[in-house]
């Protein structure tokens, strides 16, 4: 029975949180590792590209609440969530328009680019701040619970109870639907498999015939799906802030790195690497223990091994790690 | 040595040239100074020359990856020269570069299929050409590109070009890093895909097997042409083989 | 000729705000002017002589600001003796776990064993490191933790605190630099903007270090105090003498004695960079950044040279950190934003003209004016355009409230347009 709790107990703040969270970086993850892999720099405009994306999918979520539309018990964002997707598409097109493209036909460096991208990174943010403003936000509606903490105890007996966020499943499910998708497409496709190929040997590619341009094209408006999927499923789930974002892009490129640049598998994995560490290093272990150990051996600290202000420091160490002994990431990535 | 190929005048125009090309990378120096390299119909040219000769550069310049200053191409009697490599593939060229001539992340499938992108039809007949005429790959087919030998990856990089169909097949130094058998082999292959009326440019280091399947052959020397003529001419050509054939036979 | 024009030009400005406004808003900006421009110093030499990209200078900032407390500020003797020692010790552990666990790694043959033998070290290392330091650190921070809660610092005068700022940034840079330089460019991007968070976080949550988000306030000063001043008869005659009265001519001596200080700094580091750019060593640099190839080619060791310059133009940046809270009087970890001390320090360095140094400093200068000024006339133009709409309106009202995001926007918009169509800058590199 305490090994039953034990995992109950687990399971409610250890795995489900950071399974939830691992699917929002493994898809911010993704976005980051193909634009990387098909335009090849690192996007620091990422994070605020998912707030964007968010704060559209919320402002038609307000438009829809008003309205009385309601597709309940799922929260009216999913409604949302494609027409959030399609400004974000909008967006990101026009702005390598206005500004990747110049750099690209110049051959730039990619620094040159990531620099660029800190300046798009500005102006997202300025423009996210303009309109919906710098503080929290709440959209999410519909059920609130698949199962909450009560109705799991009086259907099993168990002591502690297992609460099961509606918006966690539906992060876990989307981010399968997601991923399933973004594969078939890369692998099945002969769009997709033109990106792999582009992403591979971009000379050969154009010797192939392949469109450089459209390949980007379509690079853009899958980082946008991606991007604000993330966004939206991150917002539900915990809040939306603007600020968040930015601080998202330090794991999520943990993640990307990982799993190796421009690897999109090993971007997932890499997401969940982070995520699991970051929870299972954050949290106070010690209710978990005390079903473990006999009540003589029980801890009288919180067995917190760090402060949840130190999350950051989870996946930056974790880079680290991997930049020291596996800069290519697991699955190895493009080019060191 | 002038541009204009003496042995051309009054004959019909070759079925590709580029002629007097004169240009280089970017900003930089030119590389090429008034070559001119042609291939007719079904026949096989070869262009030979020592390391760092230009031998490349020709090949790329024909295929619109290097900017010409001077000089055009033409092909089939159409002038091509401001048309973009992909613009190119369209019109029947197909390259196979130097280095990196294969996608080695993606299966031997898919890189012949990513050969032949630009072509809406069914594909698969050709696929099975190019299996029949390297049945190695039709065993690999499912094996990532990155991970066959060195002649194998030579057979992806030579069908995944013939995936379009090409009526023009440019090879740079197909046989480099293969043993002497492969090459052999290599050799026998493309003598094969010429005697489909694919016209073959190529770059070859070994020169004097290469002198000996060429219908036409150049000597790049400094991005210059140094000697041109038949295969066999230049085999003979004295001065030819005291300086690029190790003149010894 | 046209650099003196646009030198000019900035002074212009500042003079224009001195007549405008006041010489004492004028006065302040432009010691902020001078901080800025150490600061693009520091980031133009990663940038502009290696082509290194750092996106983490809040965090080299942040650690100059942590080195005046720890220098200036007053021992807590009682702090000391409750837990002082003990947390000496915890550090002095940990950091003799990491050595453990590094020199294990080295000595050891590369295999299962090794990484299960610095695993155990670290984990092993780690509790007992925490089994040190917790009591320590809940010991420190229970004495009187409204106003003190910390070690304190040496007590010392707080001017030794600037070298030793670029100490504290130039040994976070070298752990940095030995990780992510030699590895694709953008790593080095990524690792510091880690870095950079993770100091800001250490210094918002470690508050027997330098009190979290209480802020530590009241920092000595390396500057008289107006209130002694206006007590000085001799200071209050010279200011009536002048037309002055006693209280701002006391405000604007010390901002005066500041500018000297700072002006002081400032100038010597341009003389230092300009020798350096002009030796070999700065021939060098630029070959390396030029053609990395090449230059690894002809037996340079580039990453040696990247870490090189890296950990310098970061100790610029930890010692115009300690400048500005010197000239704040105050370390308050919560007012560290990456947009206000690592983007804006690049819109500087880009404007000003990458890879000279005297571009740096004319962008610092001007682009904090603008950071500033921008502000009140974005406020003002918001108005004129709102003008139409109703008071109360909503939209009016968010507007207007938005004015200080558009100030962001506006930077980002003014890095793009240089970078698009003046990559070189207003002065650029010769
Ligand atoms: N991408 C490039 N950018 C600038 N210069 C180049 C480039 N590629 C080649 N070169 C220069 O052009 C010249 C000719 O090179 P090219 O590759 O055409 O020679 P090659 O005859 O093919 O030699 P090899 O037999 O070694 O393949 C060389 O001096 C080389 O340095
Ligand atoms: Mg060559």
């Amino acid at each position: 029975m305490d090994i039953l709790n034990a995992v109950v107990v687990l399971a409610n703040f250890v795995l489900i949180p950071a399974l939830s969270y691992g699917s929002q970086l493994a898809l911010g993850a993704l976005g980051v590792t193909l634009i990387y892999g098909i335009l090849r720099f690192s996007n620091f405009a990422h994070g605020d590209t998912m707030a964007f994306g968010a704060m559209v999918t919320i402002l038609f979520t307000w438009a829809f609440q008003n309205m009385g539309i309601s597709i309940a018990p799922l929260p009216t964002a999913l409604l949302a969530l494609p027409f959030g997707i399609v400004v974000t598409a909008a967006l990101l097109l026009a702005t390598d328009r206005v500004v990747y493209r110049f750099y690209r036909q110049q051959k730039a460096k990619p620094i040159i680019l990531v620099m660029v991208s800190l300046g798009v990174m500005f102006i997202l943010n300025g423009i996210v701040r303009v309109i919906i403003g710098p503080g929290e936000q709440r959209f999410e509606d519909g059920a609130r619970f698949i199962i909450n903490a009560r109705q799991f105890k009086e259907m099993t007996g168990l002591e502690e109870g297992l609460a099961f966020k509606a918006s966690q499943g539906l992060t876990i499910v989307v981010t399968i639907i997601a991923v399933a998708a973004l594969f078939w497409f890369l692998d099945r496709t002969k769009m997709g498999k033109s990106m792999r190929a582009y992403s591979d040997n971009e000379d050969l590619a154009l010797l192939s015939g392949i469109n450089p341009e459209r390949v980007v094209r379509i690079t853009w408006i899958l980082a946008a799906i991606l991007a604000t999927t993330a966004g939206v499923l991150y917002g539900l789930d915990k809040s939306f802030k603007p600020f968040t974002y930015f601080q998202l892009l330090l794991p999520m490129f943990a993640a990307a790195i990982v799993g190796g640049l421009g690897n999109p598998l090993g971007a997932i994995v890499g997401g969940y690497i982070i995520a699991f560490s970051e929870v299972t290093l954050t949290y106070a272990w010690k209710k978990v223990a005390t079903y473990f150990l006999p009540a003589s051996l029980a801890p009288d600290s919180l067995m917190q091994l760090l402060s949840t202000d130190y999350k950051y420091a989870v996946s930056f160490t974790i880079l680290v790690i991997v930049l020291i002994f596996k800069p290519y990431g697991l699955f190895r990535g493009k080019a060191v | 040595m002038s541009g204009a190929d003496p042995q051309m005048a009054g004959k019909p125009e070759p079925f590709l040239i580029g002629e007097a090309m004169t240009g280089g990378y970017g900003r930089g120096a030119d590389i090429l100074h008034d070559c001119t390299i042609a291939v007719d119909k079904g026949q096989i040219a070869v262009i030979v020359g020592p390391n760092g000769a230009g031998k490349s550069t020709a090949m790329k310049a024909v295929f619109g990856m290097v900017d010409l200053r001077l000089g055009a191409v033409r092909l089939d009697g159409q002038d091509i020269t401001a048309l973009t490599p992909q613009a190119r593939v369209a019109m029947g060229m197909g390259f196979v570069p130097q280095t990196h001539n294969i996608f080695t992340s993606m299966t031997v499938e898919e890189n012949l299929e990513m050969g032949a992108f630009l072509r809406q039809d069914d594909i698969r007949g050709t696929m099975e050409q190019v299996y029949e005429l390297f049945p190695i790959l039709k065993d690999k087919r499912r094996q990532a590109a990155g991970e066959l030998s060195g002649g194998q990856r030579q057979q992806v990089a030579v069908g995944r070009a013939l995936m379009t169909r090409p009526s023009l097949l440019m090879l740079d130094e197909p046989t480099a890093g293969v043993s002497p058998i492969v090459m052999d082999e290599l050799f026998d292959r493309i003598i094969e895909v010429a005697r489909t009326g694919i016209s073959i440019l190529m770059v070859e280091q070994n020169a004097r097997q290469a002198l000996e399947i060429a219908d036409k052959g150049y000597v790049l020397v400094q991005g210059s042409n140094a000697h041109t003529g038949s295969g066999k001419a230049l085999l003979a050509d004295p001065q030819v083989r005291k300086s690029f054939l190790g003149g010894t036979e | 000729m046209r650099n003196a024009a646009l030198f000019a030009l900035v002074a212009a400005l500042y003079i224009a705000t001195g007549m405008m406004q006041s010489w004492n808003t004028a006065l302040a900006i432009f010691n902020m002017g001078l901080i800025s421009a150490v600061m693009a110093l520091g980031v133009n030499i990663q940038w502009g002589y290696a082509g290194l990209f750092n996106v983490g200078i809040m965090g080299f900032v942040a650690l100059g600001g942590l080195a005046t407390v720890l220098v200036s500020m007053p021992p807590v003797t009682e702090a000391w003796a409750a837990g002082g020692a003990r947390m000496l010790a915890a550090l002095a552990f940990g950091a003799g776990t990491i050595a453990a666990g590094i020199a294990t790694f080295r000595r050891m043959q590369p295999g299962r064993r090794r990484a299960l033998a610095v695993a155990a070290i670290f984990a092993v290392g780690f509790v007992l490191y925490r089994w040190a330091f917790d009591p320590a650190r809940d010991a420190i921070e229970a004495i009187d933790p409204a106003s003190t809660g910390y070690l304190g610092g040496l007590g010392l005068p707080i001017l030794i605190a600037w070298p030793v700022g670029g100490l504290l940034a130039a040994a976070a840079a070298w752990g940095i630099g030995k990780t992510a330089l030699g590895l694709r460019s953008d790593y080095l991007a990524i690792a510091t903007l880690g870095i950079a968070e993770i100091i800001i976080a250490v210094l918002k949550n470690e508050d027997w270090l330098g009190r979290g988000v209480k802020n530590v306030v009241g920092l000595p000063r390396p500057v008289p105090y107006e209130i002694d001043l206006q007590d000085t008869p001799e200071f209050v005659a010279r200011a009536t003498e002048l037309g002055l009265d006693p209280a701002t001519a006391s405000s604007l001596w010390v901002k005066l004695c500041y500018t000297g200080l700072f002006a002081a700094v400032l100038l010597a580091l341009i003389l230092l960079t300009q020798l350096a750019l002009k030796s070999p060593w700065g021939r060098m640099m630029r070959a390396i950044r030029d053609n990395e190839v090449a230059a690894e080619a002809m037996g340079k060791n580039v990453t040696r040279r990247h870490l090189q310059i890296f950990i310098l133009g970061s100790a610029i940046c930890g010692m115009a950190g300690a400048m500005m809270t010197t000239l704040d009087g105050q370390l308050t970890p919560g007012t560290y934003q990456p947009l206000r001390y690592t983007f804006l320090i690049w819109v500087m360095v880009i404007v000003g003209g990458s890879g000279n140094n005297w571009g740096s400093v004319l962008g610092g200068f001007l682009i904090w004016w603008l950071w500033i000024q921008v502000e009140p006339i974005g406020g003002f133009v918001m108005n004129l355009i709102t003008m139409p709409l109703p008071e109360d309106s909503g939209l009016r009202l968010h507007l207007l409230d938005s004015v200080q995001h558009i100030r962001l926007l506006t930077m980002g918009v003014v890095l793009l347009l240089v970078l698009r169509f003046s990559p070189r800058g207003l002065i650029p590199e010769k």
